[in-house]
């Protein structure tokens, strides 16, 4: 599984960080996404997966492949 | 529907509502719409699936428009939900510029205004919103709704033409486009009913931060005065007119004066539409036929009250509870409300709900520092947090509201 986040698409929700906070985390004033680990492990995957679906910019991708 | 009945060929069967379709039709191709779509490939539905748009364009993303795109920041594409591949991996027909005017709930038929007559064993309604418009302002050049990519791209051709604007509406659109508009060097005059910017939305303490921070980036603030109409002249606007008999002078004149849901196709269905499409908790609103974003309103079960949304997050929340429940699973929606505004250099983050005459708390933070998190309080539970540049710390707050409202 691999992450890419758009930094310049994020509009700072944290719904990643909060869904799945060992792979996202945000900057305290702005928000915008920071990526953790752009490849995590597979436990993470449900979670990466709805993180992706609920970001209200659209920013997060996942590619499921390994 | 007598008109549709010739067209249909043999009945529609009737689908027990704990069948998983066969067929869905989804009617909207924006963020809502397309998160149904996706949301039932990813949880392995096979059948068929159809999402018809009133617009020509791929699906996209509407919060830039006030912002990124009608600055000319980003181009258009660059708000596209997907790439064309993605769009093609989802193996779905996409029925683009052909809007939906006619549903036919017993038989889960849509009818088209090109006359295409779609029939699926389930229907999704997501056609979002209208924006409300001053009569007689269709016939007046320079004078801008935005709802759309083109009205976005319309609007940033008028502004780059140079003269004057003035915005109609201190909502979260009016004050977003005159924090563009003035970033483009535009002369902005913002008018509106209510004394503060975004006060009917946030309160007056935000609310009066807002006005503050528009008035020192040069907008001109005609707050707490009616509108009367527009004025024009060879097909043109020239102004708009305040009650008081007042003409502020407009080469283009932005209408943010609020939407309704876009339930216009829906009338004669049998729908309940008094105010978007009346669902239930599990977004359903009638057998095999759902609703999503922000024309669907629907029973909160943890509020116990009816909501409708009109935010970016809804859309995309609400469509994993229908495209579930599409599938056959029950489950209600019980969404905490999230939207955030970005005007000049504050960005705000609204988690929860924020009702006039709540008692406003800052708790972290310094409002003369223009950083600060705040939590709206009534009847002793907190409904709220506001962030103002301070993202993080407001998202972290979150779980009060949350548990305040039992979720």
């Amino acid at each position: 599984m691999n992450i890419a986040v758009d930094q310049d698409k994020c509009c700072g929700a944290g719904q990643c960080a909060l869904l799945a906070p060992e792979v996202f985390d945000q900057g305290e004033d702005d928000g915008i996404v920071i990526l953790l680990n752009p490849s995590p492990a597979e436990r993470f995957r449900a979670a990466v997966r709805e993180a992706a679906d609920v970001c209200p910019a659209s920013a997060i991708t996942v590619d499921l492949r390994p | 529907m007598p008109g549709l009945r010739d067209h249909r060929g043999p009945p529609a069967l009737t689908v027990p509502d704990d069948v998983v379709p066969d067929d869905v039709v989804i009617v909207g191709a924006s963020a809502g719409g397309l998160a149904v779509a996706e949301a039932l490939r990813r949880k392995g539905y096979q059948g068929g699936l159809t999402l018809l748009g009133a617009e020509s364009h791929p699906p996209y993303d509407r919060p830039p428009l006030s912002k990124q795109v009608l600055s000319g920041v980003w181009a258009r594409e660059r708000a596209y939900l997907r790439q064309a591949d993605e769009l093609s991996a989802l193996e779905a027909d996409f029925l683009l510029g052909d809007p939906a005017v006619r549903l036919d709930v017993a038989a889960r038929e849509v009818l088209t205004a090109s006359g295409r007559l779609l029939r699926a064993r389930a229907v999704v309604l997501a056609t979002g919103l209208t924006p409300v418009r001053f009569q007689g302002q269709d016939g007046l050049a320079g004078v801008h709704t935005l709802r759309t990519m083109d009205d976005a791209l319309g609007l940033r051709e008028d502004l780059l033409d140079g003269g004057r604007l003035v915005v109609v509406g201190e909502g979260v659109l009016g004050a977003e486009v005159a924090a563009t508009a003035r970033g483009m060097g535009v002369d902005v005059t913002l008018v509106g009913l209510g004394d503060a910017v975004l006060a009917d939305q946030l309160g007056d303490l935000v609310g009066g931060m807002l006005t503050r921070l528009h008035a020192e980036r040069g907008v001109r603030l005609r707050l707490g005065v009616a509108v009367e109409g527009l004025s024009g002249s060879g097909g043109r606007v020239s102004g708009v007119r305040l009650a008081s008999g007042e003409l502020l002078p407009a080469e283009t004149v932005v209408v943010a004066i609020g939407s309704r849901p876009a339930t216009g196709w829906l009338h004669g269905s049998g729908l309940s539409v008094r105010d978007g499409v009346r669902c239930d908790s599990r977004c359903r609103a009638a057998p095999g036929v759902y609703a999503v974003g922000d024309l669907a309103s629907w029973h909160h079960e943890k509020l116990d009250r009816r909501l409708r949304l009109e935010n970016r997050t809804n859309a995309v929340e609400q469509a994993r509870i229908v495209a579930a429940n599409l599938l056959g699973e029950d489950r209600p929606y019980l969404p905490l409300p999230y939207f955030w505004t970005d005007q000049y250099d504050a960005k705000i983050q609204a988690h929860g709900f924020f009702p006039s005459g709540a008692r406003v708390d800052v708790v972290e933070g310094d409002l003369e520092q223009n950083r600060f998190v705040a939590l709206y309080h009534r009847d002793g539970k907190v409904t709220g947090v506001l962030g103002w540049n301070m993202a993080k710390a407001a998202r972290l707050h979150r779980g009060r509201v949350a548990d305040a409202i039992g979720d």
